[in-house]
């Protein structure tokens, strides 16, 4: 999917995106024609109040979810045209999730958390654990691979995530308010190894309702009442 | 995600929580080992029966004297004329698939020697009762067929009678009286044991010339056969070799077509078709038994894999999150409720294996354990994995992951 993608091509491209809910008689139009595009290497802050639509927006982004009219293409793939299993493989190939609590198996090694995504795409096992522990030695954490969570600090164990989210080489990574439970210290490091990724190319989307998360990013997207109200360089 | 990933997974999983998974497989465990133990138990009682009939012969036919119907009224049994020396000949020679045969002729005396007797049974045999019924003996030897029909008075006595009446001293050579008349012992039975609640050794064997004109015979007749022994050559079908000794014996004892037979023919096979039924009544039992228990535990698992399902709806959530396929979530949770039944099993048959060879040792009761009754328990556990299993794993995969991911 990576290789069929032009290298100018965005990696989202939202087109009269909607999503509407049907909740009993009511419906509720979470987003209404919101168009966009995200190029390659681009450092994106998503922010909004909450019910503003930004979690909906975060979730089609994400692949998670379809939207019900408009298009979404994710890595240039036409989301709402994919299969539940073809949504999965994009997921598993082009994007890479971070939590704001982590979601790290308990009482797995960081190393074997690392290499879960790989698990489901395949490789041979020497080369998921070498990937693996490639990735957590550049998120600082080569003496740490045989911890499990439990045994590592919050700031450690969302860099394990971010290790995770990097280990199948996505063409970008969604992150949800990645530092809503750390405190400000190990907020700006996970910031800095964030920018540092950047720098090396990666697109990067933080979903953020902190205005001092999102000034560290390069461009703001910002939704209210399900539309775009803005969308400004920084 | 393969095969070996999902097994791996599953154990993960299951080595997370040992105790419960040990608690949850308890029914699974507890149902494979009591049907293990019962089985082990049951066909060790069978087979124990099964070699007492062998003993007894299981190629063999008998024949006795049927009834006779006079003008209307039905004689009782034996009360046909006696088989013959004469029909035993025709029977040797005229009966393709015969290879033995030989005559009987029973009785019961009164064996005295000094001052100490003892009431017995007597068997007036031919010699080829040996390779017949083929009784070794542990001393001495049989007599052979010229003595068998010259009325020698030799006698062969069983280890009970040994017992009774010599207490250790070597019974050859010595003159014992039967009925008040002297035999000389020249052979000692081995011991066969207990046959039917009946003592087999309590027996002493005479040439059957002997005991019809000394002991036992009926007025009258002079070459007469209690019942007639015929063993039958393995290469030939028993029941086609009945067929034609029904032939033969019908046409020497003058039985008019469409007429009642006036013989018996007994077969040791007919009697174990019988107990076969029995068998398989036993075994229906212990397969419903097997089969409820073996709900009991399944309905176990289900429930321990839907709270495992509910408990773990974040992990489901971040394994689609990060790409995993509905597929792969429902070989994940199959896997493990699979894993756990298969280890259930496992235990179980340990445990039923351990019980029975306790049993064996301690009780001295004879146990069997078939390698069939061995793969139908783990084939067993394993299909109750599969069923009780689906249910929880299908949940799983049908989740939403944007709802398990927020699931708290």
């Amino acid at each position: 999917m990576n290789a069929m993608l032009a290298p100018d091509a965005p990696v989202v491209a939202a087109r009269k995106l909607s999503k509407v809910y049907r909740l009993g008689e009511q419906e509720v139009h979470a987003l209404r024609d919101v168009s966009f595009e995200i190029g390659r290497g681009e450092f994106v802050a998503i922010m909004g109040p909450s019910g503003s639509g930004k979690s909906t927006l975060m979730n089609l982004i994400g692949a998670l979810d379809t939207p019900t009219g408009g298009e979404l293409h994710i890595g240039g793939s036409d989301i709402s045209k994919l299969s539940s299993d073809e949504l999965a493989a994009l997921r598993n190939r082009t994007i890479g999730f971070v939590f704001q609590s982590f979601n790290l198996l308990a009482r797995t090694s960081a190393l074997n958390n690392v290499m879960l995504p790989l698990t489901y795409a395949h490789p041979r096992r020497a080369d998921a654990q070498r990937i693996a522990s490639e990735r957590l030695t550049d998120v600082g954490l080569a003496q740490r691979m045989d911890h499990v969570p439990s045994q590592l600090s919050g700031g450690q164990q969302q860099r394990v995530a971010i290790a995770r989210a990097l280990v199948n080489s996505p063409s970008l990574i969604l992150a949800d308010e990645p530092t809503g439970a750390l405190d400000t210290h190990t907020s700006e490091e996970i910031l800095a190894l964030f920018k540092k990724l950047n720098a090396e190319g990666l697109t990067i989307i933080i979903v953020t309702h902190e205005p001092d998360i999102a000034a560290h990013c390069k461009r703001l997207l910002r939704v209210r009442d399900g539309q775009l109200i803005e969308d400004k360089l920084l | 995600m393969n095969f070996i990933e999902f097994i791996k997974t599953a154990l993960v999983a299951l080595r997370l929580n040992v105790l419960r998974s040990v608690l949850t497989t308890l029914g699974i465990i507890i149902g494979v080992g009591s049907v293990i133990v019962m089985s082990a138990i049951g066909s060790g009682a069978s087979l124990e029966i099964e070699k007492q009939i062998a003993s007894l012969g299981t190629n063999q036919l008998t024949v006795f004297p049927g009834s006779m119907n006079v003008g209307g009224r039905q004689g009782g049994q034996g009360s046909a004329p006696p088989l013959t020396e004469r029909d035993l000949r025709a029977v040797r020679d005229e009966v393709p698939g015969v290879a033995a045969a030989a005559g009987n002729l029973n009785g019961s005396v009164n064996v005295v020697i000094g001052n100490a007797n003892w009431v017995t049974q007597v068997n007036g045999v031919s010699a080829e009762i040996q390779d017949v019924r083929g009784w070794p003996l542990e001393a001495g030897r049989f007599f052979d067929p010229v003595e068998a029909l010259s009325g020698q008075k030799y006698v062969v006595i069983g280890s009970t009678v040994a017992r009774a009446l010599f207490n250790g001293v070597d019974p050859l050579g010595s003159t014992i009286r039967l009925n008040n008349v002297p035999f000389q012992v020249i052979g000692v039975l081995s011991s066969k044991g207990q046959a039917g609640g009946r003592d087999q050794d309590d027996v002493v064997m005479v040439p059957i010339s002997t005991a019809r004109s000394r002991l036992v015979g009926r007025i009258g007749t002079s070459d007469q056969i209690g019942q007639l022994l015929v063993k039958v050559d393995d290469r030939y079908d028993i029941e086609q070799v009945q067929q034609q000794l029904t032939t033969v014996l019908r046409e020497r004892r003058r039985v008019q077509a469409g007429q009642q037979d006036n013989f018996i023919i007994r077969n040791f096979a007919e009697f174990l078709e019988t107990r076969s039924a029995t068998q398989r009544t036993l075994a229906l039992l212990l397969a419903s038994t097997a089969a409820i228990s073996l709900i009991v535990g399944g309905i176990g698992i289900m429930n321990i894999m839907l709270v495992s399902v509910t408990e773990r709806t974040r992990e489901i959530g971040l394994r689609m999150a990060i790409g995993a396929r509905s597929g792969d979530i429902l070989g994940q949770f199959l896997t493990e409720a699979i894993l756990l039944c298969l280890a259930g099993g496992l235990l179980g048959l340990t445990l039923g294996v351990g019980i029975s060879v306790g049993v064996s040792t301690f009780f001295n009761w004879p146990v069997h354990i078939s390698p069939g009754i061995v793969a139908i328990a783990i084939l067993a556990s394993g299909a109750v994995g599969v069923l009780f299993g689906y249910v929880p794993a299908r949940r799983a995969s049908q989740l939403n992951p944007i709802e398990a991911l927020r699931y708290e």
